[in-house]
Order: C-alpha cells, then sequence, then structure tokens
C-alpha cells in the first residue's frame, strides 16, 4: 500500500464523479429537496425538530451505500479491477482510495444538507458543528463500507439494489427514527442498538440537541468507526487477485 | 539466468467441475511474438489468466520471468490485456492512462508516448465512452504496456477490428518483440497465426502443436493458416473420439484404459492417454499424439470443432 496509488485511486473516483454532472446536482439537490419536504409536512409542530437530524444521517449512509455498491460492482464486471490486481496495486490502496473519495464527497453533501437544513427550514443546531461533520463523515463511510460490502456479494446490478432494503432498512426502521428504540420489544431493541446506523441517529440528534456533552457523540462516533473498520476487513478479503 | 519467460508445469486449471486445463506443460521462450490459437472454449483466456496470476489454479506450477506466477514483483512486469477493454468508460484516454501509470509507478511522460504508439492521440481527450471498438482496445493495450513491461500477454487484442487496424497492431506487437519484449497474443484468427514466430495451438485445454509458422504449413501442406489449423484440430478431435471408442469398447491400449481409469472427467482425460511424458517442447515441438496423416480432412468430418471463429467466454 502506498499513497501514491491510494491518492491516484481517490484522485480517479473524484474524476469520473466530475464528468458526471447529473450524478454531482443528484447527490447534493436531493437530500436539501427531501428534508425540505419532512419540514413542510410537519410544519408548526416539533416533529421536524426531533427529527431533522437523523435525517441529515440518513442521506450520507444511503447514498454512500448506493454509490459505492454500484461502482465496485462495475469495477468487478468490467474487467478494470482484475487489471488493476494484476498491477502492483495494493487491495488496501483500492479501498482507501474510495473511501477518501466518497468521504470528501459525504462532506460537501452534508454542508449542502446542513446549510439548507438550518437556514432554509429553521433547524437549530445547538452543539458543535465540527461535530456535526464528524458524525456524517463517519455516516458516509459507513454506508461505503457496508456497499463494499454488499458489492462483493452481488453479481448484478438488480442484485446490488436489492441489497439496499436488505442492510438499509432495517437500520432506519430500528434506528429511532419512527418509534425511540426504547419502545421496541426487547429483540428488536438489543437488534437496534447493535446497528450502526442508530448510533449515527444518536449522535447526530445529540448535537442537534445540544443535550449531550462531547464523549457521548465521539463514543458513538467510535462504535460506527469499529463496524467500517470490520465492513472493510471483510470487504478487503473478499478482493481476491486470484478468481476462478 | 532463465531463457524461457513462462513455464508451466502439470498446470491445472478447473471451472466448478470442468476441468478447462488437465496437466498442462509449456514453455515460451524469451523475446518472441507467441501466438496461442485455439478454437473457442479452448481455454486460451484460462491459461492467460494463470499466466497473469489472476486464475485459481488446481493443481501445478506457473513460473513467469523465473518467480511463481502473480507473486507481488511480477506485477510491475507483466502487463495483461483483457479480453474486453476494461477501462473507465467516463474518463478520458488521458485520464484512463494516466491512472494505470501511477498506479503501476510509470513516468507520466510515458503516457504520451503509449499514446503515440497506439496511435491514439487524436483521441486522448475524448472520454472513453465515446470511442470506437477499436479504440478501446487500442485504449487497452495502451494500458498494458505502460510501464514497459516485460511480458505482455494479451487475449484477442485484435477481435472485432478490420484487416487495416489489425494489421497496424500487429506493426505494434512486432514494434514491441525488437525492444526486447514477449509477447503471449490469443486469436482465433487464424491467418494471424503467420504473423507470429511460435505458434501455440489449443485444443480442450491443451497444447495440441507447438510449432513456427511455417512447420504448420509444411506439416499439414496446407495453402493457409486457417486451413492447417483446422485439419490439426479435425485429426486430434479424431484422434480423441478413436481414443474414447477404443476405450469404450475395452480393446484399449494399456495407457488408455489406465487414462480412464484414473480420471472421472469426459474429454480431456480420456485424451490424457496420449499425452507426451516430456515436457519438452522447444521447436519444432510439433507433437502429434498419435502417428495422423496430415492431409487436410473435408470439413463436414471435424463439424463438432468447425467453429473456429466463435466468441471465446472466459
Amino acid at each position: 500500500m502506498t499513497p501514491r496509488r491510494t491518492l491516484a485511486t481517490a484522485g480517479r473516483v473524484l474524476l469520473q464523479i466530475r464528468n458526471d454532472p447529473r450524478t454531482i446536482v443528484l447527490l447534493l439537490v436531493v437530500p436539501s429537496l427531501l428534508i425540505g419536504l419532512v419540514a413542510w409536512i410537519f410544519d408548526e409542530t416539533e416533529v421536524f425538530a426531533s427529527i431533522g437530524p437523523a435525517m441529515l444521517a440518513l442521506f450520507p449512509f444511503i447514498v454512500m451505500f448506493l454509490v459505492t455498491s454500484i461502482s465496485t460492482l462495475r469495477e468487478r464486471r468490467s474487467g478494470t479491477l482484475e487489471r488493476l490486481l494484476s498491477m502492483p496495486m495494493g487491495r488496501g490502496d483500492f479501498i482507501l482510495g474510495y473511501t477518501l473519495a466518497f468521504g470528501l464527497l459525504a462532506v460537501v453533501q452534508t454542508s449542502v444538507a446542513v446549510a439548507y437544513a438550518t437556514l432554509v427550514c429553521g433547524l437549530e443546531i445547538e452543539g458543535s458543528v465540527g461535530l456535526l461533520f464528524v458524525v456524517a463523515v463517519a455516516d458516509a463511510l459507513l454506508g461505503t463500507s457496508l456497499g463494499l460490502l454488499a458489492s462483493a456479494f452481488a453479481r448484478t446490478e438488480f442484485q446490488v439494489v436489492q441489497f439496499m432494503p436488505g442492510l438499509v432498512f432495517p437500520q432506519i426502521l430500528l434506528g429511532g427514527i419512527f418509534l425511540p428504540r426504547g419502545q421496541l420489544p426487547g429483540v428488536l431493541e438489543v437488534i437496534g442498538d447493535w446497528l450502526p446506523l442508530s448510533h449515527a441517529i444518536d449522535a447526530l440528534t445529540a448535537v442537534a440537541t445540544g443535550d449531550e456533552d462531547a464523549g457521548y457523540v465521539w463514543l458513538r462516533v467510535f462504535f460506527i468507526a469499529c463496524w467500517v473498520v470490520g465492513a472493510v476487513t471483510v470487504g478487503s478479503l473478499t478482493l481476491r487477485r486470484r478468481t476462478s | 539466468m532463465m531463457n524461457n519467460v513462462v513455464e508451466t508445469r502439470g498446470l491445472t486449471v478447473r471451472r466448478g467441475r470442468r476441468t478447462v486445463i488437465d496437466r498442462l506443460d509449456l514453455a515460451v521462450p524469451r523475446g518472441a511474438v507467441v501466438g496461442l490459437l485455439g478454437p473457442s472454449g479452448s481455454g486460451k483466456t484460462t491459461l492467460m489468466r494463470a499466466i497473469v496470476g489472476v486464475q485459481v489454479v488446481a493443481d501445478g506450477t506457473v513460473t513467469v520471468l523465473g518467480r511463481p506466477a502473480g507473486s507481488a514483483p511480477l506485477r510491475g512486469r507483466v502487463g495483461y490485456m483483457t479480453q474486453q477493454a476494461s477501462i473507465y468508460e467516463d474518463l478520458s484516454v488521458r485520464a484512463n492512462l494516466r491512472y494505470f501509470a501511477r498506479v503501476r509507478g510509470a513516468p507520466a511522460a510515458e503516457v504520451e508516448h503509449v499514446l503515440e504508439r497506439t496511435d491514439l492521440t487524436a483521441q486522448a481527450d475524448q472520454l472513453a465512452r465515446t470511442l470506437s471498438g477499436g479504440q478501446a482496445n487500442r485504449v487497452s493495450l495502451a494500458a498494458a504496456m505502460l510501464g514497459s513491461p516485460d511480458l505482455l500477454v494479451l487475449d484477442e487484442p485484435t477481435v472485432g477490428l478490420d484487416p487495416v487496424l489489425r494489421a497496424d497492431l500487429w506493426d505494434i506487437f512486432r514494434g514491441l518483440a525488437e525492444t526486447g519484449t514477449t509477447l503471449l497474443v490469443s486469436s482465433h484468427v487464424m491467418d494471424e497465426a503467420t504473423r507470429c514466430d511460435r505458434l501455440l495451438l489449443m485444443r480442450e485445454g491443451e497444447v495440441i502443436s507447438d510449432l513456427t509458422p511455417e512447420e504448420l504449413l509444411e506439416s499439414t501442406g496446407a495453402q493457409s493458416a486457417e486451413e492447417a489449423f483446422l485439419s490439426i484440430i479435425e485429426a486430434d478431435a479424431a484422434d480423441a473420439a478413436d481414443a474414447a471408442d477404443a476405450a469404450d469398447i475395452g480393446v484399449g491400449t494399456a495407457s488408455t484404459t489406465d487414462a480412464v481409469g484414473t480420471s472421472g472427467t469426459d474429454a480431456p482425460a480420456v485424451r490424457a492417454a496420449g499425452r507426451p511424458t516430456s515436457p519438452e517442447v522447444t521447436p519444432p515441438g510439433y507433437r502429434p499424439r498419435h502417428r495422423r496423416d496430415a492431409v487436410p480432412r473435408s470439413r463436414s468430418q471435424g463439424g463438432r470443432d468447425g467453429d473456429v471463429q466463435g466468441e471465446e467466454t472466459p
């Protein structure tokens, strides 16, 4: 693994996205549109104040999951991955390159979404905005690493898209957005407590309300980071140089 | 100092339950254009993947430039051009090559050099998606050439190209060979055989002949490479069928019955009966496994292997 190859890969991924303006627009605009819609639906109630931060956690996660799983699958299917792995390319370079590129993208996406949620929709962030970005990036990296993992188990684009409901929806449903996790039946509560997105939602809510200290947020970020490392490790094992 | 760039010993590759390559011994000398020819599905791509080190190998060894195939030091010295273009469609030609150059650790100046060499300078800033098939193919070749590898493994580089483009590509190959690069080029366009220094003819995972183009024409008495190739393939298929028949009715030679008894697979196992025991394949290495007349048979007789122009799927 070398910084040169990692950076070259990150640069290449960003260049690919730059050559695809429609994807850029969708990446940046869609989250704001949906946040605006939710804010309008729950206008003049307290609901948006409580689920708004959670929505900020959802977008980087879902979008990065989709983008990573599909682009990695594309690399596997187009033969470019095989070409790279026949070259002096470390598997770590490949994964870290993707992680870097999408992490950067997540920062931009989150900036737009947070700006829109606070300035236009009136969402109040009591805690540190810097901390909010830390959580959002961790969240995006979580999506990236799980997407990478999902791509290893899919042979077609159709299959990889099916992993979205399979891996992402349960985390949304059990994450405490719709129903606080404490009110879930025992088993589901335990499952929800172990799923990484729950902690991203908790952390962003804590930053927004300012009810908890930074230690609480960092602990959640640490928990997400453990998931990321785990998924990247398993994902890199699936990037085999030799295939049958 | 070894003289062979590629050596395989008892190479066996299975895909699922099928044995694609069965105990193959092979040697490719340095500094030549070696053609790997064979009908669709004869194992050319699988053999190339094994040489590059991206194929799971069931048994045997593959040595490239004196090291085990696919080992880390080789990754910079072996260039591989896959059958599909294997480039990023949403990047320009130059951006593609720049990226691969950085991964290979080749200087950036080399990008312009390979662009020129593959005649792509005019398309350098075009997105790869907008290229024609032949142009995309050349980008793929250019990417494989980066870093001046000692061995270039090119899987059907001329497939789907018109005769003019094909001739251009062969000029490039010749030029590379003259600078000391060894090229292993697969093809199922038999006319290209005459452009190689040496030919390896494959059929059903086995190298059935190893000879020069001149020897190919001489030994078969055929007018064209295609005709010569067909006659060899058909003779080989007929031998395999004979061996199978002999084994079926129990009057086969000892080696035939033995081979059938020790192996559960279909055709490759039967054909193993006549396998030469010596790994020597140095030219003139035309190695018939049974005596055969070299007179070309009628095409209809070898019907099941007549599809030499078909697409090969890995």
